[in-house]
């Protein structure tokens, strides 16, 4: 599958530019590549990698670290049961039953046609409107069996896609521009001391590494003397 | 709503028609906080905040005055909102990131001014999609009016602020993973000392990281003054505190409280707040203050809602999350809940969390599902002592972080209150209440491709 498509490596690059060290974009990038293929595919990996100059294996290693990024395809859209305990002394585990019997599968699995995915969520944060599912984040609270068997079929029908979209896209609001004040304590790169107009990157820095952890050798520095780093 | 007439100074703008928009923000005092800010040094403002005494709203309580003075003397300095509340339970920054983005973005440009801040980054747990959207919109629009980037607001004072979409991840809310997750990296809390944030924080750089509500009392503070949040409160819990309530009450939800003037009783009972429990039936327990806190029964219902308060009797204030669980509630299956969380979110980097929470999991499971052993008590206090040596409270630790200590006490204090219960299902063989099986029974004859 695919690499970053033209405009989207456009935006990585505008996202990139907004961080003192290339390595911080890397959980954005990630949400990127999921919203352009619903999943985290092998090439685009080895893309976002080769943009923050990081090998494919640091970014796997980060990306699996992390429930909501995902190296497999998921369905169209997963669909997250929370069962922590606010949910679950509201009928979570019957909820995610009966999510489970509707669909045929197990908590993680997809159905056939890959429409949906059903997953058994930890705490979502909507425990005032007890039990709450989310899908694709987008959040439905005070949840029942029927309301559950409406939502399924609003989904199904694309009644609910302006507000639901697709697995993987989660922010669609972008930001306007890039740095406008970050000085050259915070970007020892930039031109004029701060990131240029088009948010570009630095060029020819090396990757971001904290000076304590897993320091590069040749790149550790003392506690916030930024270096301009050896790549310039 | 409230109980006393203190003002709400977070929550005030929630219902409002489009709360979130700059419009909706401006018609209600809306960065004049920051305004007046721009006119005092930053060490006046840090004065203000220190007089109000704020203490953190994300779950330890610490100061935040006393916070950002720890910063140290270095450049760049980086401040970090933490805006990753995953804490069970916990649902208040939810709805302040979703409602009220603006609250926010000034009360950190006014903690940027007053620590004088290189770059602000929002970090926004990944799960809230809207919030992300709400907050990117929210930033773009403060720039627009001029209240960040170049000379915000004529004054001559410059400041950048970034949102960041967290991946997924509770361990990602403890401040140091939260930098790693930041830098890009798997969310592994560092080890402390050396890596207090304030000394050495992102990138290695002194940083601040403050809780989303703690941020949003800045702006009624400087408009207010330290002196007027001080006045709420009592003791050390000053001002308000947004309480999450959820579980087996009638009206669940986010109330605004004055701090030190409010009992668990009111909380739950008063008609204007939780309503009762539910079905009117009786409250058995009840869990303080997020589930890494000793739970409390219906005899400390008229404890005061204060963090000293709470202390006192042996748990914690917390994020300000309250769940009440009825009579009809097995205590074995709401501590293995809480239990498998936390297994499920040990980052794996201390044996005793990582593979201890799996042990107390297992051995609640099968006591749940009745194949418990009369042994199976020392069996959890033993496990529960090699994660946190005494299962005291506050735990003692044996990990780098707060994680693995959180695993006892839903456990310990369960035992202590309902050790008959437990009992009873290792001498039934089987669970007391309907339904007496573990949820998540496998399906059988799935198409699941797992």
């Amino acid at each position: 599958m695919a690499r970053l498509t033209p405009d989207n490596e456009q935006r990585a690059r505008e996202t990139i530019g907004l961080y003192p060290q290339r390595r911080s974009a890397l959980i954005p990038l990630l949400h990127l590549l999921q919203e352009q293929d619903g999943y985290l595919t092998d090439d685009g990996m080895q893309h976002v990698g080769e943009l923050l100059g990081l090998t494919a294996a640091e970014v796997r290693g980060t990306a699996s670290f992390y429930d909501m990024l995902h190296t497999e395809p998921v369905g169209r859209y997963l669909v997250a049961v929370c069962t922590n305990i606010a949910c679950m002394l509201g009928g979570a585990y019957e909820l995610l039953e009966h999510a489970c019997e509707r669909f045929g599968v197990r908590p993680g699995g997809t159905t056939t046609d890959g429409f949906f995915t059903v997953e058994d969520a930890e705490c979502l944060a909507l425990c005032g409107n007890a039990p709450c599912v989310t899908v694709n984040w987008r959040f439905f609270g005070d949840m029942d069996a029927a309301r559950f068997d409406r939502l399924v079929e609003d989904l199904a029908s694309g009644r609910l896609d302006d507000v639901v979209p697709p697995h993987g896209t989660l922010n669609r609001v972008r930001r306007e521009g890039g740095l406008l004040a970050a000085g050259r304590t915070v970007h020892p790169d930039a031109p004029g001391g701060a990131v240029a107009a088009d948010g570009l990157p630095p060029a020819g820095r090396p990757p971001g590494v904290s000076p304590f952890t897993g320091a590069v050798s040749g790149m550790a520095v003392g506690p916030g003397s930024e270096t301009d780093g050896e790549g310039r | 709503m409230t109980v006393t007439d203190a003002p709400r100074i977070v929550t005030g703008r929630i219902g409002r028609q489009r709360s979130w928009s700059l419009q909706s923000y401006l018609a209600t005092g809306g960065y004049q906080g920051l305004r007046k800010v721009l006119t005092m040094t930053p060490e006046e403002v840090h004065e203000q905040v220190n007089v109000a005494n704020l203490l953190g709203r994300g779950g330890a309580g610490f100061e935040a005055g006393r916070k950002w003075g720890m910063l140290r003397k270095a450049e760049p300095v980086y401040l970090v909102i933490n805006g990753d509340e995953s804490e069970p339970a916990t649902f208040k920054d939810h709805m302040l990131i979703e409602e009220d983005p603006h609250q926010i973005v000034e009360g950190a440009l006014i903690c940027a001014y007053a620590t004088r801040c290189d770059q602000v980054f929002i970090f926004i747990r990944g799960e809230f999609a809207l919030g992300l959207e709400r907050m990117t919109a929210a930033v773009n629009e403060a720039y627009r009016h001029g209240a960040a980037g170049r000379d915000v607001f004529g004054s001559g004072w410059s400041i950048d602020v970034v949102v960041h979409p967290g991946a997924g991840a509770y361990i990602c809310g403890e401040e140091t993973a939260l930098l790693e997750s930041l830098e890009g990296k798997r969310g592994y809390p560092r080890i402390k000392p050396p890596f207090f944030p304030a000394a050495v924080g992102l990138y290695g750089a002194p940083t601040i990281v403050n809780n989303v509500e703690t941020l949003s009392n800045l702006p009624w503070v400087m408009i207010h003054g330290g002196d007027a949040f001080a006045a709420l409160g009592e003791g050390r819990s000053k001002g308000t505190k947004v309480m999450a309530l959820s579980g087996h009450v009638k009206r669940p939800g986010n109330y605004e409280l004055e701090f030190a003037k409010v009992s668990f009783r009111q909380l739950l009972f008063d008609d204007a707040l939780g309503g009762g429990i539910r079905e009117d039936r009786e409250l058995k327990a009840f869990v303080p203050g997020g589930v890494s806190s000793p739970w409390l029964g219906p005899e400390h219902l008229d404890v005061l809602l204060a963090n000293e308060k709470v202390a006192e009797v042996g748990t914690m204030a917390g994020s300000g999350a309250v769940t009440a669980m009825d009579e009809t509630t097995c205590v074995v299956r709401a501590a293995w809940r809480i239990v498998r969380f936390f297994h499920r979110e040990s980052c794996g980097q201390c044996t005793p969390c990582r593979e201890g929470g799996g042990w107390v999991e297992k051995i609640m499971q099968r006591i749940e599902s009745g194949q418990g052993r009369p042994q199976d008590l020392d069996l959890l206090m033993d496990v529960c002592d090699n994660i946190s040596p005494g299962v005291t409270w506050p735990p003692a630790q044996t990990t780098i972080c707060v994680l693995g200590p959180s695993i006892p006490p839903a456990v310990a204090s369960g035992i202590r209150m309902f050790r008959d219960e437990y009992l009873a299902h290792i001498r039934e063989g089987r669970c007391p209440f309907p339904p007496d099986r573990l949820p998540g029974r496998p399906l059988t004859g799935s198409s699941a491709r797992v």
